[in-house]
């Protein structure tokens, strides 16, 4: 009998079943569902089904953040029937506008832990794989139908492990690596199944670092993304969780349908060209492509630690394209306020935005125009993803963005570290 | 039963950006408007000109991307409700059956078909029929069968808060 991988072991928990195996299938009690300005789509879906009451509304969280504040009167309403809903169903967990994109949120507010499983209709719920826990997107009818039963069915899915070792490099980080994993294995390399990680490299990453890691696996078409939660992890939630937790980690043993190895020592900084996130190449083939925008932001790197990044590059320099920062969270901005990195990226002629998503997937501020180039820091640079077709998307570390912004073409940040 | 439909042959890595752009999420409601922009910016020949029964014969990985459900329901309001492609992204593979729209896995047909051919597909035969070409549809997992054979996880709901016994 062989061990069992995170994704059987989490799922085994989540079904209420004592064991389970790639390919069975289960109904999952997931610990926490949540959704975003989808919420008044996914209500009404709701209100068709028959059902009344959450079956679960503690287990509830909304957080508005995908086009927030509201730009157009019909974004308002939305968000107005969201909050009218929130008062109705007694939802547990409501988060305004401004409080921060989901992902982040809901990691600050320590809603979810190690071990356990959180389904949000969002395709980046695979993010909270950087605490250990099980994370998938699903769809809105199926958001509708937990709101309503509590429960989803799913098949416990095969499972790869991929495998990071070495150090990396000063000026190369984490979005580095999980491009070049983009690069490497592809958008399709996924297939659905749970990745999970494991080496050295892992212990070395910040709580700010490892969540851009199962973030960019929704790119790579990941069911779920695991991380094996430790004391950077444990440390991190100990000041803000109101309960216990139980993390859970494969086996030795347990059976990988793939595995994959990477050593990132000799790693540069990579970015991914139109109009794709695997289209991935190291940034000295992508070195003076002109830009007209930079965004700094996003669930994947709109973290403080990302925010310094950007500061350390710019500080004392100045822009010359336009550069736009949107913290993840409000208690990001407030960190980056306090720490003086806010200054330091106005000063170099930053724009900061409200927290929340910002321009990543084209619903308000920060649309380029036809033919407008902008380098992100985001996860995703489908055609039109920034809301205009013809207009092409970079993606890079948080590090390459700023210097990007500096020469107003894509630009290697090593020259300015010290 | 044996149909027959017209196919959209489209490539592989088609993402639900292009399927329905993510600036219309929160804001369009009604089923019309939300086809009137189905493959708004890889294909605008489709919207205008797609007809009920047609289907969309894609390559591998169709629907990588966002969650969203309106890569489905965009094309299912605009009449398609089959949908073939060599390999389906994991998340709307599952919008798919959730919306009644039945995902076929197919490897070879969008190599081999063009936009405007006709297709056959013979259901309980579970064939799919290309010219002199014949390929398996396989089988769904037992409870996706059941969510499409139901009519979409709404209708399962609704007869479930009804009072009606749903295994």
């Amino acid at each position: 009998m062989t061990g069992y991988t995170f994704a059987e072991k989490a799922l085994a928990r989540a079904g209420g079943v004592s064991s389970a195996r790639a390919g069975d299938i289960l109904d999952a009690q997931p610990d926490l569902v949540f959704s975003h300005d989808n919420s008044a789509a996914i209500r009404r879906i709701f209100e068709k089904s028959g059902a009344s009451r959450f079956a679960r509304p503690e287990r509830v969280a909304i957080t508005l953040d995908h086009a927030v504040p509201a730009p157009t009167t019909q974004h308002a309403q939305n968000h107005a029937e969201i909050r009218e809903w929130v008062r109705q169903q007694g939802i547990g967990h409501f988060f305004e506008v401004g409080r921060g994109i989901c992902h982040q949120v809901l990691s600050e507010e320590a809603l979810i832990l190690p071990g356990e499983t959180i389904f949000g209709a969002d395709s980046h719920t695979t993010h909270f794989g950087w605490l250990g826990a099980f994370g998938m997107g699903v769809g809105r009818t199926e958001l509708a139908a937990l709101w309503a039963t509590g429960e989803l069915w799913l098949r416990v899915p095969e499972s790869m492990r991929v495998t990071l070792t070495g150090r990396l490099q000063p000026g190369v980080t984490i979005k580095d690596v999980s491009l070049r994993i983009l690069g490497d294995l592809s958008v399709q390399g996924g297939r659905y199944r749970s990745v999970e990680f494991t080496g050295d490299l892992l212990p070395t990453l910040t709580a700010d670092q490892r969540p851009v890691l199962p973030n960019m696996m929704a790119e790579f078409g990941a069911m779920n993304a695991y991380l094996p939660p430790d004391q950077v992890v444990f440390d991190y939630l100990e000041a803000r969780r109101t309960r216990d937790y139980t993390p859970l980690y494969p086996d030795a043993d347990a059976v990988y349908e793939e595995v994959y190895s990477l050593n990132v020592s000799r790693l540069e900084p990579q970015v991914a060209l139109p109009h794709q996130p695997d289209n991935v190449v190291p940034l000295s083939q992508a070195l003076g492509q002109p830009v007209q925008q930079a965004f700094i932001g996003t669930c994947t790197n709109g973290r403080l630690e990302d925010l310094q990044a950007a500061a350390e590059v710019l500080r004392g320099r100045r822009v010359s394209c336009r550069l736009l920062v949107i913290p993840a969270s409000a208690s990001v901005l407030l960190e980056a306020a306090r720490g003086g990195v806010l200054a330091a990226l106005i000063e170099a002629g930053a724009t900061i935005g409200t927290p929340g998503c910002g321009p990543c997937m084209g619903n308000h501020m920060g649309v380029p125009a036809p033919n407008e180039a902008t380098i992100s820091s985001a996860n995703r640079n489908f055609r039109g993803r920034m809301g205009t077709a013809d207009a092409p998307v970079y993606l890079a570390s948080p590090y390459v963005v700023a210097a990007s912004a500096i020469y107003g073409c894509i630009a290697d940040p090593r020259e300015f570290l010290s | 039963m044996i149909t027959q439909h017209r196919v959209w042959v489209y490539g592989d890595n088609v993402n639900t950006d292009q399927i329905f752009p993510g600036k219309y999420t929160y804001t369009l409601k009604t089923p019309d408007d939300i086809a009137a922009h189905a493959l708004e910016d890889l294909d605008p020949a489709f919207a205008g000109g797609v007809q009920p029964g047609d289907v969309v014969a894609a390559g591998f990985n169709w629907g990588c991307g966002s969650s969203r459900e309106q890569g489905v329901t965009a094309l299912k309001y605009a009449g398609v409700s089959i949908i073939i492609a060599a390999s389906f992204g994991g998340l709307y593979f599952r919008n798919c059956i959730n919306q009644g729209v039945l995902p076929i896995v197919c490897p070879e047909l969008a190599a081999l078909a063009r936009t405007g051919d006709s297709i056959r597909i013979h259901h309980e035969a579970r064939r799919l029929l290309v010219g002199e070409r014949v390929f398996e549809i396989p089988p769904l997992s037992p409870s996706a069968q059941a969510i499409l054979d139901g009519g979409g996880l709404l209708p399962m709901l609704q007869r479930r808060f009804a009072g009606e016994v749903v295994e």
